[in-house]
């Protein structure tokens, strides 16, 4: 388990191609490793028809757990440079947390979803300009061939769904509306592509919150003081 | 998949999305829901109220991800140790 992590050593300017080859050195791994403290979520991998097993497998939460281990010691380093380390900025530091966070659930994702992409996309734009909303036209430049899957499938701005029921369709429309603009990058898609992504992002979502939970209660165990070298009870 | 159109088809040209399609979206949606899917009446729960419990799962799970990392936060600026402690941790694990 110590060489898995060893992995991670390498200096944070890493980019994501190189993290991808991190991935798959732990698949080979993670193939014999005990389940650990981290994954309380057993491999269900029918949960429901075998559509989404892999934001519930014990190996991707693995990997997201030490992607954003990384992406966290970057979001330290740049604060305890900054030389406020104990300023009332502490929403900013949340914040910054949370966006490592999300890069971090983006990266796991692998750009085969909309909102993992829209994650990184604006990443990219809060860098180059300030603050701004990055606007639609600027993503499928971002993206590569797998947005032909999504153009096929209809991105239309009128839904032109056939009706669920006679009475409920505009309810159901504007339910679904606000749902994606709940769900990143899916403000102006079509309502199959919103509940499609709907669907992996709850379940990275959970991912996300087993994990950091999980973090929080090691680190917790570590920040008492006298405990720094007895491992909390796992 | 039995073919339930509906009556009144809306030509939308090039592709259509099918109801049936939809309704399979907010079902495997249902599933995802904690308190939809142990409900067991699958085909009684109506879309809206699907879309509806969906949007309010999703503002919790972004509150909560908001509280644990402002935890985060306070823990790794807290001791300055926690880090190093943290990949012993793991490296021990």
């Amino acid at each position: 388990m110590a060489s898995l992590f060893s992995d991670n050593e390498q200096p944070p300017t890493n980019s994501n191609s190189s993290s991808t080859v991190l991935v798959r050195k732990k698949k080979s791994l993670s193939a014999s490793s005990p389940s650990s403290s981290r994954g309380n979520a057993a491999s269900l991998p029918t949960r429901d028809g075998d559509s989404h097993p892999r934001w519930r497998s014990e190996k991707q939460q693995r990997i997201y757990s030490a992607k954003l281990i990384q992406a966290l010691k970057q979001v330290r380093l740049s604060s305890s440079s900054s030389a406020t380390t104990s300023s009332p900025t502490a929403h900013k530091r949340g914040k910054a947390v949370r966006e490592a966070a999300d890069r971090a659930l983006a990266v796991s994702a692998r750009g085969r979803t909309l909102w993992s992409r829209a994650i990184l996309a604006n990443r990219i734009k809060l860098k180059f300009r300030k603050q701004k909303r990055p606007r639609q036209t600027v993503i499928p430049a971002v993206t590569t061939v797998v947005t032909t899957g999504a153009s096929s499938r209809g991105r239309k701005r009128r839904v032109s769904v056939v009706r669920l029921n006679k009475k409920s369709l505009p309810t159901v429309n504007r339910k679904v509306r606000s749902l994606g603009r709940l769900v990143p990058g899916c403000k102006k898609e079509s309502v199959p592509v919103i509940l499609e992504e709907a669907t992996d992002y709850i379940q990275a979502l959970e991912m996300q919150v087993r994990a950091m939970n999980s973090l929080v209660e090691l680190l917790s165990g570590y920040s008492t003081p006298g405990s720094d070298s007895a491992p909390p009870p796992i | 998949m039995s073919g339930r159109r509906s009556r009144s088809r809306q030509s939308s040209g090039t592709t259509r999305i099918s109801e049936d399609q939809i309704n399979d979206l907010v079902i495997k949606l249902q599933q995802l829901l904690p308190e939809l899917r142990d409900s067991h009446r699958s085909d009684k729960v109506s879309a809206a109220r699907v879309l509806q419990d969906t949007c309010n799962y999703i503002r919790n799970l972004h509150r909560e991800v908001d509280d644990l990392s402002e935890r985060l936060s306070e823990l790794l600026a807290n001791s300055d140790t926690a880090q190093a402690a943290l990949l012993r941790s793991l490296l021990t694990q």
